[in-house]
């Protein structure tokens, strides 16, 4: 009885983290999220999923971890597109695609990139970034 | 082959629109390496400060300088997570005393954070079943979220684990009692 509980409280933990690609850890100044047409309040604990647009105005600027432990961050008038995100957090094994459409981005890599060199990349409409464990910036002007 | 004409096509169509990418010394002041794919222009980062822009040579900027302008930015990383590695008397979920101890550094590092989240994951040593074992360390991990639900962090904010005997610190043989391997490994994010 005991052991069908913890399964299940197991099963919940998983589950809980199965859409979840991340969540807002900073918040300054004005930022939204936009998912499926419709704008979101966005402020910190709030989970960011595959699909999630991020934009800031002129003094705005979003910090968001990442369940792989990725840390991305943009700056003001900034729109950061999550096109692709999956992890793995047995195998640690994933695919992580952003595009930074506009503005700044921050980006300190995770433990995607630690197990598949090629996994996380990085689009500006210019340019694709593949990411070799490492920390970097890109700016679109 | 597909790809390359899509990134030929952006690149005419983005017009005007440029990018520039720098790479960033790490914690231990090394960078890692950044490949940047600019239509036929390949450029390959691989020293801290190294920068790429459109139709220029890879160039090296003053650390100063791009902490300056990227400043809004750069202020706006979350913190990086932290981990730590707490003890267990064996068969039980009680921490050991210098693990008692050491649950003070994680609530310091939880009250540095505006919104932390944890992730508690518990193992066990090989002594006991497979079963025995997944039902401990999950025991393990819970005991370590009513602790931390007691000095104020939301249970919510706190997802547990178990992951019995698999992921040894210490690899033995079955049935080996090694106190290493009975600890929980606190994330905070």
């Amino acid at each position: 009885m005991r052991w069908t509980i913890a399964g299940i409280l197991l099963g919940f933990a998983v589950a809980a983290g199965a859409q979840d690609a991340g969540e807002i850890k900073t918040v300054a100044g004005a930022a939204s999220l936009e998912r499926g047409g419709k704008k979101l309040p966005l402020s910190a604990g709030v989970p960011v999923r595959q699909g999630d647009t991020v934009v800031t105005g002129a003094n705005g600027a979003v910090g968001i971890t990442f369940t792989d432990n990725s840390l991305l961050s943009v700056g003001p008038n900034s729109t950061l597109v999550i096109d692709r995100y999956a992890f793995d957090s047995t195998t640690h094994k994933g695919e992580f695609d952003t595009s930074l459409r506009k503005g700044t981005l921050a980006v300190i890599s995770g433990k995607i990139v630690k197990q598949s060199p090629d996994a996380m990349r990085v689009r500006t409409p210019t340019s694709i970034m593949g990411v070799r464990g490492t920390e970097f910036l890109v700016k679109v002007d | 082959m597909a790809a390359r004409a899509l990134i030929a096509v952006a690149v005419l169509l983005s017009g005007c629109a440029k990018d520039t990418v720098v790479l960033l010394p790490g914690p231990d002041g090394k960078a890692g390496t950044v490949v940047v794919q600019r239509g036929q222009e390949r450029h390959v980062l691989n020293q801290p400060y190294a920068s790429s822009s459109v139709g220029q040579e890879v160039k090296v900027l003053p650390a100063a300088e791009v902490r300056e302008s990227y400043g809004t930015v750069l202020q706006a990383l979350p913190s990086r997570p932290a981990a730590f590695v707490l003890y267990f008397i064996t068969g039980t979920d009680e921490l050991t005393p210098a693990s008692k101890g050491d649950l003070q550094k994680v609530l310091a590092e939880l009250k540095q954070r505006p919104s932390p989240d944890v992730v508690a994951i518990g193992h066990t040593d090989t002594v006991g079943d497979l079963l025995g074992n997944d039902r401990l360390s999950l025991q393990r991990a819970e005991r370590m979220k009513v602790y931390l639900v007691e000095i104020g962090i939301p249970g919510e904010r706190i997802k547990t684990a178990g992951r019995g005997k698999r992921e040894l610190l210490v690899p033995t043989r079955d049935n080996v009692d090694e106190p290493r391997n009975r600890r929980v490994e606190i994330n905070v994010r």
